[in-house]
């Protein structure tokens, strides 16, 4: 445990104790004794009439948080996690997020679990034990004799029962102690699929989102943003719009033209009226782009991503073949929005975010606040995907709200979701490889994408800096790590994750990579590079392994000697869904499998096509992902990464022509339907290893698992996605 | 001025007609659990109940709702017990995120009143207008008949009970 995020509690003084120093050195913490609370840490505190308040530090935003934490927290506490009220954490530095990349209040990179996993049982472990050293003070009995049971301290000798509330000064008044954690065997929580403990708010209309919150005299604002990125405002005539029903103020701002108003729809219509004519602009066209991406994938002089052995030499002669994917939106069902409200000189923001900590570097940064008058409430997510790791929606509501002078809200339409969002990158992968006596012995694969880090890495970085960072100082961290990772002088790790750590025995492998600067905003979406090199590494595997003449699931056995975890998922997934069965006339059946965020993830897909209309009939999937904290929650995480990952492949795609984002609705962006789920059967592997990532790792193996479904099925190779339109392609060019 | 009766209750709405109800329940009643998603009736966040029947209120005007009754998610449950729909939603564990599960619901309710036993093919082509991004859709498959068995259950003892009073 890190001791210095925990804080001494002491119950001889009336200004108690503490603050407690953050990972970065800044005063964190403040516990004042005279509220009569026991708060050992940053996570817990206990009241007199027994409440037990746990403060959530990774947001809610589906992947079930809330429930897994509080189980983290009671199984070492000893309490009971539906009598546990949960509270969102707001922006801290005590919470900053564990992981060694990170080290911001950040959820996200499947994080949450694996990096809560010791912490979180240690901070309730700290509670009990402070709670029984209190009870066997108060009784004057050995503390060996004082046993914790569901929220009281038993003491067996004397009959003696205390609530852990009746037990708050004594407990305050404890050292905080080391802890030894409980042996698995132990368990009561841990493991069990406890029923998720946010889901009544989110049936019975109470849960609070972003876009619901309310405030005394709040406004609604929208934002006409520029059609094209880039593009300047020439002309502005808002008189039709100032004079609509309900209209407050049009304000021009960094980020557009904002009409603000009583509510949504009379923002939405005002905005209708204005009369509006932008300048200049990136023309940006994705066919153009993916043509300068596939010429530097064919030339050499990219960065070294891994090099084993001689690949160049030992490809030669051998497969060639080209992957494309497309920019993805996330399109969280919730469309962006945040309120701010500004006054006494402090700022207070209300967002569905994954990232307070930096809400509240890149708030203050825009509206010249320090981070000390910031104030971050975090609210239910209406899904995340990565998104929300972004701010631009609480900064336009800052700005606004300094503007305007009163509480506003800033709601976007889905259209400006889906016209503004930080994409999934497009890239080109250009893959060589060799085959010899049956296994494969030479591959090369070249990437050619956009840098996620040279997007976001300023936000990441300015937050990253110790709170009384002086704002310039902040500003230029902010700046700096960008430009190299735009540049290529530091290799962006998203960009190449999944490929570089290829599993596979090859003797010569060599992994290339080149940064495009593309004028179009990226960002990070559930499971990042992942989601493209998975894609490029299982299905070119599957080209080798029919070019060998070998099973895919064999070929794949073969040369996973080395990495038995991989092996074990793959075994799993594919005994469970009956590998090398028979299957019905025109269905075939394909298999991935693929580590990211430390998990190990394998799928099964059946699919049959017909005319150029996917039919995904099964999918098993199986999962290594250490200890399983809540096999139900990991359930329900692999059946959302299915299902998430079959749309992006069958039919999604951000695609730009003349700098407009054509995409610009759930029509044209099509997700996955009810009617076209498919079977989903989820298998977890039985481990004792520490809990790794489970949100993301279900959704790289997707789209290699159906195209190598739609090949076995219709022995077309499906190299460029969305499927969809590419097999409508392909039926053009069979038919010409 | 509209007036239209939400929840049980007569209001009377000062807003333009064309306003879709949607905004009037959100920003005029303070009925938030009703959902802006799409705001052109694709997504299905935005269902509520127009005469029963589930309708998107993204699109809907609500001058078109004079003296209609109009029911949200925040009527469902009774003061003493939630819907039967809304207790096989907690027991199949089905929300994630959580944001779609109110039309979800409305759609379900809607669906279990017209088609008490819904096959698989019903739920799909009711259903399929509600999106999910999470990826909810096996446990609002498995809900749906949860719900749809209990609501026989529940049917067969209320005719017990009234064969008791005959």
């Amino acid at each position: 445990m890190n001791r210095r995020r925990f804080l001494i509690s002491s119950a001889s003084s009336a200004l108690v104790v503490g603050c407690a120093l953050g990972p970065t050195g800044g005063r964190i913490w403040r516990y004042y004794h005279r509220t009569g609370e026991f708060q050992p840490n940053a996570w817990i505190r206990i009241l007199a009439d027994d409440t037990i308040i746990f403060t959530l530090d990774r947001v809610e935003m589906g992947q079930g948080t809330t429930t897994s934490h509080a189980a983290l927290v009671c199984e070492e506490l000893e309490a009971l996690p539906s009598k546990v009220q949960i509270h969102a954490a707001e922006a801290s530095r005590a919470y900053d997020n564990p992981d060694r990349q990170l080290r911001i209040q950040v959820t996200g990179g499947s994080t949450s679990t694996r990096t809560s996993w010791t912490p979180l049982r240690e901070a309730g472990a700290v509670a009990r034990e402070m709670l029984r050293a209190g009870a066997a003070a108060t009784w004057g009995v050995p503390v060996g004799e004082c046993v914790a049971v569901a929220g009281t301290i038993r003491h067996a000798r004397s009959g003696r029962v205390a609530s852990y509330g009746e037990l708050v000064r004594a407990a305050a008044a404890q050292d905080v102690p080391k802890v030894q954690l409980k042996d698995p065997s132990q368990f009561r929580l841990v493991g069990k699929s406890l029923d998720r403990l946010d889901a009544r708010p989110k049936i019975d209309g109470t849960g609070i989102y972003g876009i619901d919150v309310q405030l005394p005299g709040l406004v609604t604002a929208v934002i006409v943003r520029p059609p094209v990125r880039g593009a300047e405002l020439a002309r502005l005539d808002d008189s039709r719009a100032r004079a609509c029903r309900g209209v407050i103020d049009v304000v021009r701002t960094e980020d557009g033209v904002a009409v603000v108003a009583d509510g949504y729809w009379e923002a939405r219509t005002a905005a209708d009226q204005l009369v509006v004519e932008w300048r200049g602009g990136a023309a940006v066209d994705s066919e153009a782009l993916f043509q300068a991406f596939d010429r530097l994938a064919g030339e050499r002089g990219h960065k070294r991503a891994r090099a084993d052995g001689d690949a160049y030499r030992a490809v030669r002669g051998g497969l060639e073949a080209s992957y494309r994917v497309p920019y993805l939106a996330h399109a969280t069902m919730e469309p962006q929005n945040a309120t701010a409200w500004i006054r006494g000189g402090r700022c207070e923001i209300w967002a569905p975010t994954q990232t307070p900590g930096i809400a509240r570097f890149r708030v203050a940064e825009a509206i010249g606040f320090d981070l000390a008058d910031v104030a971050i409430h975090t609210t239910l997510l209406g899904g995340g995907f990565g998104r929300r790791g972004l701010v631009d929606y609480a900064v336009e509501a800052a700005r606004l709200a300094q503007r305007v002078g009163r509480p506003v809200k800033v709601i976007w339409s889905r259209e400006d979701d889906q016209e503004n969002d930080w994409y999934r990158p497009m890239a080109v992968a250009r893959v060589y490889g060799q085959i010899g006596d049956g296994t494969i012995t030479g591959w090369l694969h070249r990437i050619v994408s956009q840098s996620i880090a040279a997007e976001e890495g300023g936000d990441f970085a300015g937050a990253l800096v110790p709170n009384a960072t002086p704002r310039a100082l902040r500003r230029m961290v902010a700046n700096g790590p960008p430009r190299m990772f735009a540049r290529g002088t530091l290799v962006d790790t998203t960009s190449v994750e999944g490929a570089v750590d290829l599993p596979y025995a090859i003797p010569h492998l060599r992994v290339e990579y080149t940064p495009v600067e593309t004028g179009v905003p990226v960002g990070f979406w559930r499971s990042v590079g992942h989601s493209i090199n998975a894609f490029v590494t299982e299905c070119f595997f599957d080209e080798l392994a029919s070019a060998a003449g070998k099973d895919p699931y064999e070929l794949r056995r073969a040369l996973l000697g080395k990495h038995p975890r991989h092996a074990g998922v793959l075994e799993l997934a594919a005994t469970k869904a009956g590998w090398g069965s028979p299957l019905p006339r025109g269905v075939g059946r394909g298999i991935a499998v693929h580590e990211s965020f430390h998990s190990y993830c394998a799928m099964v897909i059946e699919a049959s096509v017909e005319a150029a209309r996917v039919n995904v009939h099964r999918v098993v999937v199986a999962i290594d992902c250490g200890r399983a904290v809540n096999p139900g929650l990991v359930a329900a995480q692999l059946e959302s990464a299915v299902i998430f990952g079959l749309s992006s492949v069958l039919e999604q795609q951000i695609t730009y022509k003349r700098g407009r984002v054509q995409e610009t609705n759930f029509h044209s962006y099509r997700s996955l339907r009810m009617f076209e789920c498919p079977t989903i059967e989820t298998h977890l592997v039985p481990s004792e290893e520490p809990p790794s990532g489970v949100g993301e790792p279900g959704v790289p193996p997707v789209a290699p698992a159906l195209c190598n479904a739609i090949f076995a099925a219709t022995g077309l190779r499906i190299r460029t996605l969305p499927i969809v339109p590419e097999l409508r392609r392909l039926a053009r060019g069979a038919a010409s | 001025m509209t007036q239209l009766i939400v929840n049980g209750t007569s209001v009377t709405v000062d807003a333009d007609e064309d306003t879709p109800l949607l905004w009037v329940l959100r920003d005029k009643l303070g009925l938030t659990g009703t959902k802006f998603g799409c705001g052109i009736a694709q997504c299905g966040a935005c269902t509520v109940h127009i005469d029963g029947q589930a309708k998107r209120s993204c699109v809907m005007p609500v001058g078109e709702l004079a003296g209609r009754h109009v029911t949200t998610i925040e009527a469902l449950a009774s003061p003493r017990q939630l819907h039967v729909v809304q207790q096989a939603w907690l027991a199949e564990n089905v929300p994630q995120c959580g944001y779609c599960q109110a039309g979800q619901i409305m759609s379900t309710v809607a669906l279990l009143a017209a088609n008490p036993a819904p096959s698989d093919e019903d739920i799909d082509s009711a259903l399929s207008a509600n999106l999910c991004r999470c990826g909810t859709y096996p446990r609002i498959r498995r809900a749906v008949h949860r719900a749809a068995r209990a609501l026989v259950v529940r049917n067969d003892a209320r005719d017990d009970a009234r064969d008791v009073e005959r």
